[in-house]
């Protein structure tokens, strides 16, 4: 047995096996503000390479890292005790469709959008559309059960993939769920979906593919306090009606997006909501009636319908770029991901101000109102002195008042590194232990991502924090 | 729910077995066997969310979410638990998604007598692990649930059943998000939900007359993949749900292999969380049904 790296060279050629300075410097971060450090970078083509790696990681006793696009936020993919990173960028194809059945078999390397823009022709699309679609992969959405703000409507991806083709751990390839709506046994498929790397490495996937709908309508409301728009949300709702998404943004969001896009928003608003209903056109008209009815009782100032699907795009890009837009009011910031029950919106968003303003930090909400998923921003100076210790203490507050209110410490980012000491905030010892027998079922020798999600034993993970954000980070 | 009780009904060693309704299957024989609560703890409906003991019937669960103009996408006989447990979907399947989908949230009694939770409270949600997956459908070898929170949706304005001897295929083409296509080898039966004149336009443009759906052979329940479904006909009399894959045959379905790894994977999962194999004793998720 030779050394890691050269074995790992041996098996899949010396051209996608990294280990200079500049790339290891890139793969020891993902899009959150940790980072870590890693020896070897592989980039395996094939699901018989990415079943080499892990055999090799394996055979050393080496932990090893899964990497789709490095855009996660919550640090799940920072190599950590020099853990192999094995990045599935090059796995980037689609292998097959069954257009009739509307499910496809796709590599992890795929990238969110590219797959939807892929299969446009056929009339569908992959439901899951985190804001980062244009960049992420679909392995990266299986491993942290991506959302996205079309999730109210469709569901998360674990409602999206039938069946993923794995890697485990200890290098044993096999095939978890099926094409089929009833495998034999667990679901497998089921765990796998949202294990953050932890169970092993996806090297195919079946994807469902979700119907174009026939009709859209899309809908900006603006509203003179926060409360108002959250009543609207659950107003709508409660009445029966699931609109394929609802957005909101504070007034500083919107702000913020405006100077950027010029769409005409309505800056003087406490919080605007986008709301996007789709369907046939009989029932999308009785809903559009209905929601700007239950949005005129909760004293909404005025309604915006998008007239053609130029202005639909130009209402998407201003949610979509809340972020890029965000740079204009401070250099810094850090996203925050948490959920709440709709009925507590507007009490966890008036604590989030309080939050915000007692750590003298600015905050900008944007977030997918219709299921309660919460996205504080601080924006700040990280060459502030004392700024980033008061951005942590201010995000602590931040999620210990979500789980307070009866919520959970993750809608999409996962818990990754960010949130893995937080677990006990809503899970007892009993409840971790059991989540990490499962994790021993599949990993006995702890090689898998083995840091993160869970609260480890002190021997585990050595990082380091970064004052600031990669460029380019989404919402 | 209070589930004290039944984790010390369960207590910490000896062989124990569920028992829910008896429509599928029942407890197993000779054990001891214990039962979950029973009860609505409330429905929200601007949450899209219930929460109730895993002993409720599900006809007592329907008409509760009824009276808010909700539903739930778990089969109407027997218990919530035992639905869960056995993990088998309705017919709605094609539109409303798998019975695995509805489990937000459970509380569960392990092998050795502890409340566990599992899950969380919001439809939004990746915290960890998610047990409910490994939950459902595992037919109380792994845990025995006493309370579940589950997610919601609204029932529809209208829905009406439609008859028609079209090829099954083409109208799953040309239907928007049909709740149902079932398929007999001959005639195809479709749900579609929604505004009525939605489902009138729809049902006049693929030419469907309106008809009661069929009664489902009782034999045995396959599960294919949907692109095989064609090839099901000659073997006996089926109804097949077009587009998921499920047949419901006059014969047993035929055997499946498992592949080794799987099987591994089971036996560790078992180990880990029944050490003992104390519950439900015998009773093997991987054994044909």
């Amino acid at each position: 047995m030779g050394t890691l790296v050269d074995d790992l060279r041996a098996a899949l050629g010396t051209e996608r096996v990294r280990s200079g300075p500049t790339e290891l410097s890139l793969y020891r971060r993902d899009a959150s503000n940790m980072a870590g450090a890693t020896e070897v970078v592989c980039l395996p083509a094939s699901t018989a390479e990415v079943q080499a790696c892990v055999h090799i990681a394996h055979r050393h006793g080496t932990p090893f890292v899964p990497r789709g696009s490095g855009t996660g936020l919550s640090g799940g993919a920072v190599p950590l005790d020099g853990a192999v990173v094995i990045a599935t960028s090059k796995m980037d194809r689609v292998l097959s469709v069954d257009h009739v059945n509307r499910q496809a078999w796709v590599q992890p390397g795929v990238l969110n959008l590219d797959l939807s823009r892929q299969l446009a022709h056929l009339g569908v699309h992959f439901a899951p559309d985190p804001s980062s679609q244009q960049t992420c992969s679909i392995g990266g959405n299986v491993a942290n059960n991506s959302g996205g703000p079309h999730c109210l409507a469709e569901g998360v991806t674990a409602s999206h993939v039938l069946a993923v083709r794995v890697v485990l751990p200890d290098g044993t390839l096999t095939t978890l769920g099926g094409e089929d709506p009833e495998p034999t046994g667990y679901d497998l498929r089921g765990v796998f979906v949202g294990s953050e790397g932890m169970l092993g490495i996806a090297t195919e996937i079946c994807v469902r593919l979700t119907q174009n709908p026939p009709a859209v309508e899309t809908m900006l409301m603006d509203f003179a306090t926060v409360d108002d728009g959250a009543a609207t949300v659950s107003g709508i709702i409660a009445s029966g009606i699931v609109p394929a998404a609802v957005e909101m943004m504070d007034q500083l969001c919107l702000g913020a997006v405006e100077a950027y896009i010029h769409a005409g928003l309505p800056v003087d608003a406490a919080a605007a909501l986008l709301v996007e209903v789709v369907g046939l056109p009989e029932g999308l008209r009785a809903d559009v009636e209905r929601i700007v009815a239950i949005a005129e009782q909760h004293h909404v100032r005025s309604v915006r319908v998008a007239a053609d699907e130029a202005e639909r795009m130009l209402l998407w890009k201003g949610r979509k770029s809340a972020f890029g837009a965000i740079a204009r009011i401070k250099p810094n910031y850090y996203l925050h991901d948490t959920v709440v029950p709709r009925s507590k919106l507007p009490e966890v968003l008036a604590q989030v101000y309080d939050i915000a303003r007692r750590h003298d930090l600015q905050v900008l909400n944007v977030f997918h109102a219709g299921d309660g998923n919460l996205h504080p921003l601080l924006v700040y100076d990280a060459r502030e002195p004392g700024a980033t210790e008061r951005v942590h203490h201010a995000g602590a507050e931040i999620v210990q008042a979500s789980v307070a209110a009866g919520g959970v410490l993750s809608g999409e980012h996962g818990i990754g590194l960010e949130k893995r000491d937080y677990m006990s905030l809503m899970f007892s010892d009993v409840d971790l232990a059991a989540q990490d027998a499962l994790r021993r079922a599949f990993d006995p020798d702890r090689l898998a991502n083995p840091c993160k999600v869970l609260p480890s034993p002190a021997s585990c993970g050595e990082i380091t924090q970064l004052g600031h954000l990669p460029e380019g980070t989404w919402v | 729910m209070d589930l004290t009780e039944l984790a010390e009904e369960v207590g910490t060693s000896g062989p124990i077995t569920i028992a829910g309704l008896a429509t599928r299957g029942g407890p197993v024989d000779g054990v001891r066997a214990v039962m979950a609560p029973s009860g609505i703890d409330w429905v929200k409906t601007e949450e899209m969310t219930v929460q109730c003991g895993a002993g409720t019937p599900v006809a007592e669960l329907d008409a509760a979410l009824a009276a808010h103009g909700q539903a739930v996408a778990i089969p109407p006989t027997g218990t919530v638990g035992g639905a869960l447990a056995v993990g088998q979907s309705g017919l709605r399947r094609l539109g409303y998604g798998p019975l695995r989908d509805t489990l937000l949230q459970a509380r569960y009694v392990d092998a050795a007598g502890r409340i566990v939770k599992a899950g969380g409270p919001t439809v939004k949600n990746v915290t960890g692990f998610d047990l409910c997956r490994l939950l459902v459908g595992s037919r109380g070898t792994l845990g025995f649930v006493g309370e579940v929170l589950l997610r919601t949706r609204p029932r529809a304005r209208f829905e009406q059943w439609f008859v028609s001897s079209a090829d099954p295929w083409d109208l799953l083409a040309r239907l928007y998000r049909p709740t149902s296509v079932l398929w007999d080898g001959q005639r195809t039966w479709v749900l579609l939900e929604g505004h009525a004149d939605d489902v009138r336009s729809q049902a006049e443009a693929t030419g469907l007359a309106i008809g009661d759906p069929p009664e489902l052979p009782t034999g045995g329940r396959w599960s294919l993949p949907p692109s095989e479904l064609a090839n099901v006909r000659g073997t006996g009399r089926f109804v097949a749900e077009i587009g998921v894959g499920i047949v419901h045959h006059e014969l047993p379905a035929p055997p499946r292999e498992v592949d080794p790894a799987v099987v591994e994977l089971h036996r560790r999962i078992k180990h880990e969380f029944d050490p003992e194999g104390r519950l439900n004793p015998g009773v093997d998720v991987l054994a044909a049904v």
